[in-house]
């Protein structure tokens, strides 16, 4: 999911202690956007274990720190629903403001940042007290969210508008906007947190942002063989482990990219489900699971060696992935 | 979300604007309408709302005024309403005295006249309302870029499915008003162009009122139109098309004008995000968003685009930059829409929809292009009869 980067020094802590429990297996969740489910894929068996009902039109899923709950957006319910992951029943709802797509997960394993489509705001939600402490007016059709490693900025990055807009978390006032390439749908911190990496589905690129200056420093563009440009859309990415490789879903082209993350070169299209939206990794970063929005289905890559292992079926209109360890 | 809350919303955009230290430019747009008198039709079911084309256009007003709002872009819109037969050049003259910037909702000669001022000379014109191909053939000029899509292109995206589908015998019933001929005139060129033939065809000219009896004259009136895979129905008013369906004598799919309608713009569209698009036009208008509304829309979203992009006002360097080959709009359609350099016609994916769902969306898989596979869709540059832009 978006807040990866972030918690990577936590997701290692949290692998160490899993591994003094019982052998508990890890998972996929899907959030699947058209069937108001989401399916769990067992990552040992690759195959989908249970299937749990959820509000209106999941689409982003993420997990608390210790995975203790597991937080969706209902988006059509207008609410981010709190789950429990064990039982799979709804613990309750939080005030997400109206149509939440996206969110992001503060470091401080507390606040949710939330992009509202609808409504053209960022809203800040207290997980432990249930309130909104924050309505922030960014662009139309907010939708990829960031939070900086140190926790320090937020981003959120409005497809209508076509700009990242860059939140002071502690005023939680804008700073900053950056115009990006057209219908900009997911972001992410990288190196540390010194690059903003940004994808633009319509202008069909990625633009790298850095931090310190909100200087863009660079430009990934993509070319698929007997795909027409117009169909290749940057939607949801991740970075491998030693963020060398950044893995990037090409929607409508139906491939995912690799591409080098130092010189920002193409290193190969990995070829997955129709649509392809977002995607994420098991533990030791081993496989890759994209959802595939069209075909209904996950692929799941191999990361060593950049090829497609399996198809999984899952529910109608797959949207989220986030990984349950 | 309470309207309350977004007009709190608002506010707090203006203050940010008041705060952002970007060079402040002002971007007035008119939306220019002729009111023309609409003949009867049959059925009550469906007005035209009052609103039509100025709707959309209000919608792409607000998805500009928030861009802007980052970056000091100051968009205003304003509404220009000629009565029947009061004179539209005299109208426009004085818009153009206020903004470059026109979204015409005029047909026809009107289009041209306007853009033949001397005014408009260094203005940027948007026909939002006129789909007529000589506009974007003959009658095109250099100062007018067209949002909607021609007869042409929709005409050749239902031609595109019906080969696709191998429904090679057709036969066409048109009614007997200048849209119904137009219209039936693009679909039976686009027929030839995709290698079909229009077998035979009729002249709807009942003056009965259909909703009592069609079921009793329409499959008598089919009859004779012989044997056929689709049925095609040129009736842009909107007034008999909807008695064919299930009351042709054969039972035979309907298009064109009812049935599966290749259309700019539907309530069906719903990928591409275009649920955010109508959930936002809902909300202003209270109904759904029709194919005005959205060339509308586009007109002034291109604007927005071009000013964001380049940062400036002037009409000259935007229409340059809308021109270029870096201006693409994100307009809800699966692909950055760009404009035609040798008509000013603004390139689209069309909707192949019935009442209540997306059947298809052309360009079809199959139909190539070298340029971009949505020049499958209307008069290619090498057919174009426009040389203004030459």
């Amino acid at each position: 999911m978006t807040f990866k980067t972030c918690l990577r020094p936590i997701l290692s802590a949290t692998a160490i202690s899993i591994l003094a429990l019982p052998a508990l297996s890890e998972e996929i969740w899907v959030t699947n956007e058209k069937d108001d489910t989401i399916s769990v894929i067992d990552v040992a068996t690759l195959e989908v274990t249970r299937t749990i009902p959820t509000g209106e039109r999941p689409r982003g899923i993420t997990f608390s720190k210790d995975y203790s709950r597991v937080y969706i957006c209902a988006s059509d319910s207008d609410t981010v629903q709190v789950m429990d992951p064990e039982t799979g029943k709804i613990l309750h709802d939080l005030p997400s403001g109206e149509d939440p797509e996206q969110f992001v997960l503060h470091p401080n394993d507390r606040h949710l940042y939330i992009a509202n489509e609808d409504d053209a705001v960022t809203t800040v939600v207290d997980t432990e007290t249930r309130k909104v402490i924050a309505q922030i007016n960014v662009g139309i059709e907010p939708e990829g969210m960031a939070v900086s490693p140190d926790g320090k900025i937020a981003i959120t990055t409005s497809e209508t508008t076509n700009m990242a807009h860059w939140i002071d978390t502690e005023t939680r006032e804008l700073f900053a906007n950056t115009l990006v390439d057209s219908r900009p749908r997911h972001a992410e911190f990288a190196a540390g947190g010194s690059e903003l990496w940004v994808s633009s589905e319509i202008g069909g690129t990625v633009t790298v942002f850095d931090v310190e200056t909100q200087a863009e420093k660079g430009k990934i563009r993509f070319e698929v063989k007997g795909v027409h440009p117009d169909r290749v859309q940057p939607v949801g990415f991740e970075f491998t482990e030693d963020e060398k490789t950044v893995f990037i879903a090409l929607g409508p082209s139906n491939h995912v990219a690799v591409v080098n993350a130092e010189t920002l070169e193409v290193e190969k299209y990995i070829l997955v489900g129709r649509r392809v939206w977002h995607m994420d990794f098991n533990t030791d970063k081993s496989l890759l699971f994209t959802t595939n929005g069209v075909s209904g289905d996950v692929t799941v890559i191999d990361v060593a060696k950049r090829e497609p292992l399996k198809s999984i079926k899952v529910g109608r209109f797959p949207w989220g992935a986030a990984l349950r360890p | 979300m309470s309207i309350r809350r977004r007009l709190w919303a608002r506010a707090l955009t203006a203050l940010m604007i008041a705060a952002t230290p970007a060079l402040a430019i002002d971007i007035p747009v008119v939306y220019l309408k002729q009111v023309r008198d609409a003949p009867p039709v049959l059925s009550n079911l469906d007005p035209l709302p009052e609103d039509l084309g100025l709707a959309g256009a209000e919608v792409g007003l607000a998805d500009n005024k928030t861009t802007g709002g980052f970056m000091g872009h100051n968009y205003t819109l304003e509404m220009a309403v000629v009565p029947v037969g009061d004179d539209i050049a005299k109208a426009a003259e004085e818009a153009l005295a206020r903004s470059p910037f026109l979204i015409l909702d005029v047909q026809g000669a009107d289009v041209t006249a306007i853009a033949d001022l001397p005014a408009a000379q260094s203005a940027l014109l948007f026909n939002a309302a006129d789909p007529s191909p000589a506009l974007r053939g003959e009658d095109c000029r250099t100062n007018v870029f067209h949002t909607l899509p021609s007869l042409t292109m929709r005409a050749d995206a239902l031609m595109q499915f019906i080969r696709f589908k191998k429904w090679d015998k057709l036969a066409l019933i048109e009614g007997t008003h200048a849209g119904d001929l137009a219209w039936s005139k693009a679909m039976t060129d686009s027929a030839t162009k995709f290698g079909l033939k229009i077998r035979k065809s009729k002249t709807w000219a009942f003056d009965a009122d259909m909703r009592r009896n069609a079921a009793q004259e329409v499959p008598l009136f089919t009859q004779e139109l012989g044997d056929y895979d689709l049925l095609l129905v040129a009736d842009e008013l909107n007034d008999f098309a909807r008695y064919i369906p299930m009351n042709t004598w054969l039972p035979r799919p309907v298009a064109g004008s009812e049935g599966l309608v290749p259309t700019t713009w539907s309530r069906v569209v719903e990928q591409w995000g275009a649920a955010q698009l109508q959930s936002r036009f809902h909300e202003h208008a209270a109904r759904d968003m029709r194919p005005q509304d959205y060339a509308a829309w586009a007109a002034i979203r291109t604007v927005g685009e071009a000013v964001t992009r380049t940062g400036g006002n002037d009409p000259k360097a935007l229409r340059d930059y809308i021109l270029s080959e870096n201006f693409e709009l994100a307009a809800f359609k699966g692909r950055p829409l760009s404009f035609r350099t040798w008509n000013g016609q603004m390139r689209q994916p069309i909707p192949l929809v019935t009442q209540t769902a997306l059947v298809a969306q052309a360009p079809l898989p199959g139909y190539l292009h070298q340029r971009t596979e949505l020049d499958t869709l209307g008069t290619d540059q090498p057919e174009s009869t426009c040389k203004a832009f030459q």
